[in-house]
């Protein structure tokens, strides 16, 4: 079964379009990425699956309704939406009583180990914590919560390197074991690229890219060309070029690695480079479009 | 990282050991507990009052001892032995109109300012639980809150009096029997319920939604709709109905009792009417208004994203 299926998924704010048609399906056990500028509908997207928006269009989260079961799904599916949504005015000991008071799947003793990994104490008030010790803290609970779909809407947002690095890796070693299905969107995308087995892009309201982790490392080929094999290089019809200091950085989609090696010397694109360059033909065609 | 099939074994394991599903009373349980811990004012504000008025109580006792006793001259008539009874638990009642009031006015407003709507949404609860939680506040837990408080007040101040009747050689049993503890007891909870909690409903009702529908200036957005209500109806009809009728529901003039002249839960004339109250069209329409907001209320919460 599809962990989520959407088809048609749209909404608009006013004259403002935040989905345009989005159709979507991500299987059970698999960490999805979605990358995109802002205003491109990511956490509209993600919002009409938690059920915290409306929508039209058809949209099953692990066989529901979101918008009309958002309670029992939330049995099965956890979110952390934006940074530092805790109450300030709760201690942690209260949180950790009202999610184990409400949620059937709350293992309160994981949710305390973690959070004695750290230097957060029960007593302490939302408040007085940091902003990192209170994405710290959301964490300890969303983890010790037995759940099959994880959202995660920019959770890193505004933290210092440490606190990200931190908060990926206790995601991949505590909490990802194959059966769960995480999905994810953020600006710093190298931070979560080598975590990702899905990769996608929107781009004002639409889904512009999609593919595989295995597949984008096969398909998508970076080559730094020398100035003087350039024309040969733009020969096989780079998806993407680039000037960088000493010669230009061209992307190829689906061509022979062996033979581009001849041209210079050979990479995988980050999936930086890899949306700028998706980007940049969108523009290109919809500029070619207009005239 | 276990292998998918640790996994499954273990998740179907956690599965045996906790239910998949709580019982909605447990969530909305919870969910009281939760408003209490954000607003403290809830109790805090009614033992303050109780604390202050005990303390002019035993002021006005004390200084009396000087006068030869004259307050708690128990020859004088049982209204005026019992008036600071009524005064004290007055203005308990008072205070929980302002806290109701203030509390409704926040409710649904204060989780989407600190956007911790996020966080509540992300929890198995739904709407519905935590929206009759909140309501619950002024038309439950506040209510018997109110009641505990007056009572366990009361107590000391007619402890207190016969300490000191006791002590100035006047006879306690008078004062005993000219202030039925047990029966003044027992008016204050139906008082308590009737006027202070049914009755102004709607009201407080009405303040829920609002809250969870303004953006900001939740009282302005509250209060205007009924001036320019009343306001209308003076200029057309030179009437003060609309606002006699939301100024009574507030103040709890609820048909509750035979007589509005005696509805003090101490005063030996006070008798209930808890007939007329059930039977009265007052109670019924209003409680169908406030379902109305209510249901008006658990809509808007389904999609209200933090402010």
């Amino acid at each position: 079964m599809a962990c989520i299926e959407a088809r048609g998924l749209r909404k608009s704010f006013g004259s403002t379009i935040a989905l345009d048609g989005v159709d979507l399906r991500v299987e059970e056990g698999r960490i999805l990425g979605i990358i995109g500028p802002n205003g491109a509908g990511k956490t509209t997207a993600l919002n009409a699956m938690l059920g915290l928006t409306a929508y039209q269009g058809e949209l099953r989260v692990l066989g529901r309704d979101p918008g009309s079961e958002r309670d029992q799904l939330m049995r099965d599916v956890c979110f952390i939406s934006d940074v530092a949504v805790l109450p300030r005015w709760a201690r942690v000991s209260q949180l950790l009583d009202y999610v184990a008071g409400v949620h059937p799947r709350f293992d309160r003793a994981k949710a305390e180990a973690f959070l004695g990994k750290t230097s957060i104490r029960l007593r302490s008030k939302v408040r007085e914590l940091s902003k990192g010790m209170v994405t710290q803290l959301h964490l300890a609970l969303v983890m010790a919560i037995d759940a099959r779909l994880l959202v995660l809407d920019e959770p890193t947002l505004g933290l210092d390197i440490l606190f990200r690095k931190q908060f990926y890796d206790s995601l991949l070693n505590d909490y990802f074991d194959r059966s769960r299905t995480i999905v994810v969107t953020t600006h710093q995308v190298e931070e979560i690229e080598h975590v990702l087995t899905d990769l996608m892009f929107m781009n004002r309201g639409r889904i512009v890219f999609q593919s595989r982790m295995d597949d984008f490392e096969s398909r998508y080929v970076e080559v730094m060309v020398h100035p003087e094999k350039a024309a040969a290089a733009r020969a096989l019809k780079p998806v993407h070029e680039r000037q960088v200091f000493g010669g230009s950085i061209l992307l190829f989609d689906g061509v022979d690695r062996e033979q581009l090696a001849a041209l210079g010397e050979v990479r995988t694109p980050s999936i930086a480079d890899l949306f700028v360059a998706v980007l940049g033909q969108q523009s290109e065609q919809a500029q070619g479009a207009s005239r | 990282m276990s292998t998918p099939s640790n996994a499954i074994s273990e998740s179907v394991q956690a599965q045996s050991v906790a239910p998949a599903v709580f019982p909605a009373t447990r969530a909305f349980y919870w969910s009281v507990r939760r408003e209490l811990w954000e607003n403290r004012s809830i109790y805090i504000a009614p033992l303050a009052v109780a604390a202050v008025a005990l303390f002019a109580f035993s002021m006005s006792a004390i200084a009396g001892i000087w006068e030869k006793a004259l307050r708690l001259d128990v020859t004088h008539a049982s209204d005026v032995v019992t008036q600071p009874y009524d005064m004290a638990a007055g203005l308990l009642m008072l205070t929980g109109i302002i806290v109701s009031v203030f509390y409704c006015l926040d409710a649904l407003h204060s989780e989407r300012r600190d956007r911790s709507i996020l966080f509540w949404k992300s929890l198995p609860v739904s709407d519905v639980t935590t929206v009759l939680a909140k309501v619950s506040i002024p038309l439950v837990v506040l209510p018997l809150l109110l009641y505990a408080i007056i009572v366990a007040m009361q107590g000391i101040m007619l402890l207190l009096s016969s300490f000191i009747l006791w002590g100035t050689g006047q006879s306690v049993a008078e004062l005993w029997a000219k202030l039925s503890f047990f029966r003044m007891s027992m008016l204050t909870i139906y008082h308590i319920f009737t006027a202070h909690a049914l009755w102004p409903l709607p009201i407080y009702c009405w303040l829920l939604l609002v809250s969870g529908w303004a953006r900001r200036a939740t009282f302005l957005w509250a209060v205007l709709p009924l001036v320019a209500i009343g306001g209308v109806e003076l200029i057309v009809f030179r009437t003060w109905h609309f606002a006699g009728l939301v100024g009574s529901r507030l103040i709890g003039a609820a048909p509750a009792f035979d007589s509005p002249d005696n509805m003090f839960p101490s005063g030996p004339m006070t008798h209930i009417a808890a007939g007329t109250f059930l039977g009265s069209a007052g109670l019924w329409g209003g409680l169908v208004v406030s379902a109305v907001f209510l249901v008006a209320a658990v809509r808007l919460r389904r999609y209200q994203a933090p402010i």
